[in-house]
């Protein structure tokens, strides 16, 4: 048996011991593992991987901990689940082959949630490999918060995809805090569909995690508005590769993505933002930056955009950095009496305190807070 | 034993050597001031004291209190009461002022075997420095000079100064770019501060500072050597006849005289 053939072998014992859901979750399910076995899992050959080897998830023979099948959704739910996420991405494909519990939130017409909708994901480790799948419908002129979490302890594999679709003037702020096991894998897809005139900010903190692959994709309608907001920390031998597509399908719309890094140790990471501006998409204004901060000799930071640009009448700007800590800075807060390893660690805070600033969850900031002062102390050590 | 004893003092960047043999000592409670033009080597001094690594100390000796100055780390003489007020400060966005000034203060305090601040003793003496120096509270939140003008900037040294309270402080061209109001204010601020336990070395360009604060002595400063010594009467004469009055080309009124 080749590699391949004995790393989709396991799967596919996996997927026959699965318990039967409702007929139309089965066929979206066999539709699914039948494209994984097609893809099978990505190489560094694939250009969409070609900075993330995924080869440690492949080869471990991972055991998939019977759910709920999924049962008992309303018919808006059948009509959008798994029609969104690309099945061309092997993880998710893999995940709708596996999931069994769908978090399903409809947010309706014209609601205003005061409370954030919050989706906490808690991994065992025991070589488990988790399939959360969430779906969000937000309704015309709906407002609302999404928090998922996702945590856990030891070894495991997280392969998460969660499909967003806002309608009309609805306006979404979505939340994906990424605190896993130092071992643990993850991977994740979040699908985002925008109405006309749709608002969405997402912030993705990604902390934890031995190696982690975050997928955001969005897709806007005439006059949509998306914010694409993230923080990656890695240090000791992590790896973080954030691939991020903004597709400008209809004029007018408006995106604006801020990426921020910190890396220590011998980590690595990688920053992929594609720009897609449609032929039709005329007037269409789109932002990008992504700045690393490189603590480490050792650390190393791929990052690229790429535009896609088939509209001529459209602004877009992109930029990345990659830069240490200011050694100006540091002498002036040593110089008032600030010890080398604090002011260090306040510098690297003040790099991401942006992205920080820009949650609007009270807890959640307060709770990120601590998170970043905590590892910052370690990288200052 | 004097406060700061500076011995035939050599410094570099690179192959370059800045501070060509610099002797200067600093008895508790006296005020400096040494001039020099553009170039002559008054920042790298400055620096050099406050423990800047980029300049590499290639020769002589500092003693401050005694002990071996360049044996010590920046954060440790601003612990022992060095303070620099830097002629360009710097930005540093997303630490606010306040963050900043209390984690300075607390270092300091806890060096000295003094008890922390807590927030309500902090404030008082903010407010009361901030008062003495006619500063717009607002800067306090906002992140460490960042979009200060370049008024707000040297304003902000001498706050720091204020409610830091060194032993000696090194006060970098912080009269440059000020109006005469500002200058003045600065002045103030600084004259506040000053005591039998206080010492200053003020570096200026231009002598119209000194008129505001006196100093006990006047050292000039030329191709990183200084070349003469003497009251405060030294900074009028400078005035009356120029940097060329004394033999010494300035960078400055070279390209002025074009
Ligand atoms: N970081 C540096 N790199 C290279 N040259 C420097 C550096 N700092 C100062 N110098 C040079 O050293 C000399 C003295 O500079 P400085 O101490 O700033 O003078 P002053 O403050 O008297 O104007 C100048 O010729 C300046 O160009
Ligand atoms: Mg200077």
């Amino acid at each position: 048996m080749t590699a391949v053939a004995e790393q989709i072998g396991n799967w596919l014992s996996e997927f026959s011991a699965q318990a039967p859901a409702a007929p139309w979750v089965q066929k979206l399910r066999a539709a699914a593992f039948q494209r994984f076995t097609e893809l099978g899992f990505p190489t560094t050959h694939d250009e969409e991987w070609r900075f993330t080897n995924v080869a440690p998830i492949a080869r471990r023979p991972w055991r998939n901990p019977p759910g709920h099948p999924a049962s008992g959704l309303p018919e808006e739910a059948r009509r959008h689940l798994a029609q969104h996420a690309p099945q061309s991405n092997p993880f998710v494909a893999l995940n709708t082959a596996f999931f069994t519990d769908v978090a399903f939130f409809h947010v309706s017409h014209g609601a205003v949630l005061d409370k954030p909708i919050e989706v906490t994901h808690q991994a065992a480790g025991g070589a488990a490999a988790y399939h959360p799948r969430t779906l969000i419908l937000v309704g015309a002129n709906a407002q609302c918060t999404i928090v998922e979490t996702f945590e856990g302890a030891g070894s495991y594999f997280t392969n998460a995809v969660t499909e967003i679709v806002a309608g009309e003037n609805a306006v979404v702020d979505h939340y994906k805090i990424q605190l896993e096991s130092r071992e643990a894998y993850h991977v994740a897809t979040t699908q985002v569909q925008l109405g006309r005139s749709a608002n969405f900010t997402t912030h993705s903190i990604s902390v934890g995690g031995a190696l982690v692959r975050n997928d955001v994709n969005a897709v806007l309608s005439e006059g949509a508005e998306a914010t694409l907001n993230g923080l990656y920390l890695v240090n000791g031998s992590q790896h973080i590769d954030n691939h991020t597509v903004i597709d400008h399908a209809k004029p007018h719309g408006t995106s604006h993505e801020l990426y921020k890094g910190i890396l220590d140790g011998k980590s690595s990471a990688v920053f992929n933002g594609r720009i897609i501006v449609r032929k039709d998409a005329q007037k269409t204004d789109s932002k990008q930056t992504n700045k690393n901060l490189v603590l480490s000799d050792e650390a190393v930071i791929d990052t690229k955009p790429e535009l896609q640009i088939l509209a001529d009448d459209v602004r877009c700007t992109h930029g990345a950095t990659i830069g240490q800590l200011d050694s100006e800075a540091l002498f002036y807060l040593q110089s008032r009496g600030i010890g080398k390893s604090d002011a260090r660690s306040l510098l690297t805070y003040a790099f991401a305190q942006d992205i920080i600033d820009r949650i609007k969850v009270p807890e959640l900031k307060d709770r990120l807070e601590k998170v970043l002062f905590e590892r910052f102390h370690e990288h200052a050590q | 034993m004097a406060l700061l004893e500076i011995k035939d003092l050599h410094a570099t960047v690179g192959e370059r050597e800045i501070l060509q043999g610099i002797s200067l000592t600093v008895e508790a409670g006296e005020v400096h001031a040494i001039m020099g033009p553009n170039g002559s080597g008054k920042s790298t001094l400055a620096q050099v004291l406050a423990g800047r690594e980029l300049y590499a100390v290639t020769g002589g000796q500092v003693l401050y209190q005694g002990q071996d100055l360049l044996a010590m780390p920046p954060e440790d003489r601003a612990r022992a009461g060095i303070f620099l007020a830097f002629q360009y400060p710097v930005e540093i966005p997303g630490v606010s002022n306040m963050y900043f000034l209390k984690a300075a203060l607390n270092a300091i305090r806890k060096q000295q075997g003094t008890d922390e601040l807590d927030a309500f003793d902090f404030l008082n003496l903010v407010r009361e420095k901030m008062t003495l120096l006619d500063m717009d509270q607002a800067l306090l939140n906002r992140p460490v000079n960042t979009g200060f003008s370049g008024g707000e900037k040297k304003r902000n040294e001498i706050f720091q100064m204020a409610v830091l309270e060194p032993k000696l402080a090194i006060l970098d061209e912080t009269d440059s770019g000020l109006d005469i109001d500002a200058l003045k204010l600065v002045a103030h601020g600084v004259n506040a501060l000053r005591g039998a336990e206080r010492s200053m070395i003020v570096v200026t360009h231009y002598q119209r500072l000194l008129n505001y604060i006196v100093p006990d002595y006047v050292h000039v400063l030329a191709e990183g050597r200084i070349v003469k010594s003497g009251g405060k009467e030294l900074a009028l004469q400078l005035e009356e006849s120029g940097y060329a009055g004394l033999g010494i080309a300035d960078e400055e009124e070279a390209v002025g005289k074009v």
